[in-house]
């Protein structure tokens, strides 16, 4: 290997390990607030990249039928609790929220797909898609179960993974898809040649990091979060509502989703099962940062993103290997260094 | 009447499995086979998950490795599948200790993280190995002959599975009731409790967790010699997910739960595969979606799983007597001379706050001794430190002339010393017998192995017997049997009384036992610590009630501020102008 190729290969580590960063953080996100271990987040980026895929033929069948079919159980689940609860007047606004709405955005998908509108209307229009199913697949799936114990909402999670992977075969079919790249601009640094794609790829996740973070700072929104995932009992004392909490998160958490796929259409072909590798991989940079710290979580997936390309160079075959087994150090490390400390659940 | 009804279930279970092979047509004995294969390592995941709260993943990984150790021995050096099988068991515990030594020391979600790696990695590995044949897999493994007669059919290695089955299904069903069974089931939710008993939790997990591996591998092996081919496919982690799947769904607090549970989604998936495209004229992934969808919505009705719903139409089998049986041996006391503890300038301090600050008290054999002090005194801490679930950051705690400062909670308990919990810690689910009885944890000796197999019952018989008599003495004998979450508060603070007599302490701490209790209740329990006192107990007592301490203790030590304020006789303290300061601001 000489200097070039070590370059060529950081420079496709960085850009992957920015996009597990991504990933890690919305992971990290889910499980502080929620406890919910987000398995489905994959189907989300995977969605993200085929929903601009079709935009770029001028179809929009896929995510529409989704919205659709997630906006009726949504609003059947409404109706069902308005029932219960003998509660009618909020029914109105509940149904506009969980139904009207989804339904609103996939009729201006529909609308819209045939138009070719420009690439930039594209991608904003595939992500409100698919950060509405973010709060959707929340209402319908983890708001009934919220205070469940931790492996039940895994095992649900789970569940939703392999019913959104049927739904995904069923709406985006087999194909595979691939977006055409935001910038075919490259640059010379000293001899090292950089793509204008790696470079927006890494500058829109900094740009979104830096976002989050001053969302999480600074607003108030952010800091119930924040109160939530610290102290769940402590936040809904102080009047932060549990499932209004989840809601934003779950918004949260499918936005930087969809911007994932976004970010890697251009990168890889996408297939409507490739999702659940590529979040295991932004799963294992959140376990180096303990699925609790942001920045830590954000190195573990650069890491993880620099050994997966070297590692695709000189043992291909065993790629996965490695970079999954990085784990065991990394919690041996951790094993060895950290107080062994005595809280109970 | 009822409970023939029971015994009637039990052999209606027996004589289909015992018939089916014969009668079933050949499609539901080969799903029969299946279902009883993963039962067993689903059986691992109820122990491991749903008992003592450690979530794995990698359980399809442990079947796998079961299997290829099997099939790569078997075909490669033509050994016998009982040699190979013995070679797969051991080389499964050896990668479940390391991984369980890497993870289960530390608390929180290290294992499920770690058992994805693992699962993933071996997948990867499976298919990328020359020698274990890679993606396409090994064929030729031969069939499991017993005594000349070869497994071949079907049929015939249904009575091999199944008899492991349920052979794994007694055994566990036998590990839950025991000694190591009730800390297993304490792990969960009770850890720090456990420890003040003398579990080591960190070990116990690490053994739960090879328990599991070992049943996995022993499913794999079975496996393999049904299918006598093997591939990479069925040990994905997806497959160590549905293990999961199977004991939640079943009801992951039983081991009948692994049964149904897989049962249930071998049952449910078949049928999806075959109904769903006859009913839909087409085929795709709508199996996945209508499985999904069931789950989700099964989950959201029934949290606990499959297996209680059955159980309450069942009816309750009685809880088993206790027998009159030879008492416990007490433990030993070794020579009694100088005080009993001694804290020798104990300090402790978090960041820059000292919450107790160079501390110095005796107690001496066959006293009661109050530890007492206004509200941030640092009693509490004084209380963590002595029982070993706070490090000191200098000075030294002495126990009968050896230093026990800083030395993990279940090497105190192990030298004598029993507690009871400022906020009560008891197994809600677990009977008040069971509560107390795992007080008497370190008068035992039956492990995992001997509780399996139900070598243990003299002793098991010895130590129901002790935890009566200790609920007898402390007179809740009519609750013996009830669930010690259905207790009042008082009574429950009492049953931690009764849990730390069952450890035959030598010194009994008790953390504010009078906290929450009422008039009455505080009578009976101070006449209880007297009593205990009179039969030559030693007793610290931290407490906030002034009445309650002051008719009771021999002793008073006042702390204020992390520091010792003041130490006499109840009547000195009451007079004692610093102490009425600090109590009073200022009289």
């Amino acid at each position: 290997m000489d200097f070039s190729i070590a370059a060529l290969l950081a420079q496709d580590g960085i850009t992957n390990g920015a996009v597990y960063a991504l990933l890690a953080l919305s992971l990290v996100l889910v499980f502080a607030v929620t406890r919910v271990i987000w398995v489905p987040s994959g189907e989300f980026v995977a969605f993200s990249t085929l929903t601009l895929a079709g935009l770029q033929l001028g179809k929009a069948s896929g995510i529409a039928g989704l919205l659709v079919a997630m906006a009726v159980v949504a609003g059947l689940l409404e109706v069902l609790s308005a029932f219960r609860q003998r509660e009618w007047k909020r029914l109105p606004l509940r149904l506009a929220a969980w139904t009207g709405a989804p339904l609103a955005i996939a009729g201006v998908l529909k609308w819209a797909a045939p138009l070719a509108p420009p690439f930039v209307v594209q991608i904003l229009l595939t992500l409100v898609a698919v950060t509405a199913l973010g709060p959707l697949s929340y209402r319908i799936v983890y708001q009934p179960i919220a205070e469940a114990s931790v492996l039940v909402l895994l095992i649900v999670s789970v569940a939703l993974h392999f019913a959104m992977l049927g739904l995904g075969l069923w709406y985006f079919g087999a194909e595979g898809s691939r977006t055409p790249p935001f910038t075919s601009a490259t640059f010379d640094w000293g001899g090292v040649l950089v793509s204008g794609q790696s470079l927006l790829v890494v500058a829109t996740s900094v740009a979104l990091i830096f976002v989050l973070a001053l969302f999480f700072n600074r607003t108030l929104y952010g800091r119930a979060l924040r109160a939530t995932a610290v102290n769940r009992v402590g936040a809904r004392l102080a009047g932060i509502s549990p499932a209004f909490a989840g809601m934003l998160t779950f918004t949260l958490a499918a936005l930087v989703c969809a911007f994932c796929g976004v970010l890697i259409g251009p990168i890889t072909t996408v297939y409507y099962d490739s999702g659940f590798l590529v979040s295991l991989k932004g799963f294992v940079g959140a376990i180096i940062g303990g699925l609790s710290s942001y920045p830590l979580a954000a190195a573990g997936s650069l890491l993880v993103g620099l050994l997966e390309s070297f590692s695709s160079f000189w043992a291909s075959a065993f790629k996965e290997v490695i970079v999954f087994t990085l784990i065991i150090p990394v919690l041996l490390w951790r094993s060895l260094t950290s107080q062994h400390h005595d809280d109970d659940e | 009447m009822r409970l023939t009804w029971s015994a009637a279930a039990v052999v209606v279970f027996l004589a289909l499995v015992a018939g089916a092979p014969m009668f079933a047509p050949p499609f539901w004995v080969t799903l029969g086979n299946y279902i009883g294969l993963y039962s067993i390592a689903a059986l691992g995941l109820v122990l491991l998950t749903g008992v003592a709260g450690q979530t794995s993943f990698g359980q399809a990984a442990f079947v796998g490795l079961g299997a290829y150790a099997s099939a790569w021995l078997t075909t490669s050096y033509g050994s016998s599948p009982w040699v190979a099988l013995a070679a797969g068991l051991a080389f499964t515990a050896l990668v479940a200790l390391a991984l369980g030594f890497i993870t289960l020391r530390m608390r929180g979600h290290y294992l499920p993280l770690a058992t994805i790696a693992w699962g993933i990695s071996l997948y990867f590995l499976f298919g990328n190995l020359e020698f274990l044949g890679g993606h396409t897999g090994m064929t030729g493994i031969p069939a499991i002959a017993i005594g000349g007669l070869e497994l071949k059919s079907e049929r015939s290695i249904w009575y091999l599975i199944w008899g492991t089955t349920l052979a794994s299904l007694w055994a566990t069903n036998n590990l839950l009731d025991s000694r190591p069974g009730r800390a297993i089931r304490s792990l969960r939710g009770g850890y720090e409790m456990a420890e003040a008993f003398g579990v080591d939790g960190a070990r116990l997990k690490i053994v739960v967790f090879i328990y599991a591996a070992l049943l996995a591998a022993v499913s794999g092996w079975l496996y393999v010699h049904l299918q006598r081919f093997v591939n990479p496919t069925p040990f994905s982690i997806i497959a160590g997910i549905e293990y999961l799947f199977m004991a939640v769904v079943g009801g992951a607090g039983s081991v009948w739960g692994a049964v149904v549970g897989a049962a249930l989604i071998t049952v449910l998936k078949q049928v999806l595969q075959d109904v769903l495209p006859q009913l839909l004229g087409r085929t795709g992934n709508f199996e996945m979606v209508v499985f999904g969808v069931l789950l989700i919505v099964l989950l959201q009705r029934a949290r606990d799983g499959v297996w209680p719903w059955i159980e309450r139409l069942l009816p309750k089998a009685p809880p088993a007597p206790v027998r009159d049986a030879a008492p416990l041996a007490p433990r030993d006391r070794g020579a009694a001379s100088g005080p009993l503890l001694e804290v020798n300038a104990a300090r402790k301090t978090f960041g820059g706050l000292v919450a107790v600050n160079d501390l110095s008290f005796r107690i001496e054999a066959g006293e009661i001794v109050g530890l007492i002090g206004p509200n941030g005194a640092g009693k509490s801490t004084t209380f963590a430190l002595i029982s070993g679930a706070l490090a000191l950051t200098s000075g030294d705690i002495r126990f009968r002339g050896a230093s026990i400062g800083s030395r993990p909670p279940h090497e105190i308990a192990r030298r004598g010393i029993g507690r009871t919990f400022q906020h009560v810690k008891l197994i809600p689910a677990m009977s008040v017998l069971d509560n107390v009885a795992l007080g008497a944890y370190l008068r035992g000796r039956a492990g995992v192995g001997r509780a399996a197999l139900r070598l243990d019952r003299q002793e098991e018989a010895s130590t129901r017997a002790e935890a009566a008599r200790q609920i007898a003495r402390c007179g809740l004998d009519a609750h013996t049997f009830d669930a010690a979450g259905s207790l009042a508060l008082g009574q429950q603070r009492i049953v931690e009384i009764a849990r730390a007599l069952a450890s035959d302490p030598t010194l009994l701490l008790l953390d504010e036992p009078a906290a929450g209790l009422r008039y009455l209740e505080k009578r009976s329990l101070a006449t209880l610590l007297r009593t205990l006192k009179g039969e030559g107990m030693t007793i610290l007592l931290v407490e906030h009630d002034m009445d309650f301490v002051m008719g009771l203790a021999d002793r008073l030590v006042v702390m204020d501020f992390g520091e010792k304020l003041a130490e006499g006789l109840p009547a000195e303290i009451q007079r004692n102008p610093a102490v009425r300061e600090a109590y009073l601001g200022g009289v």
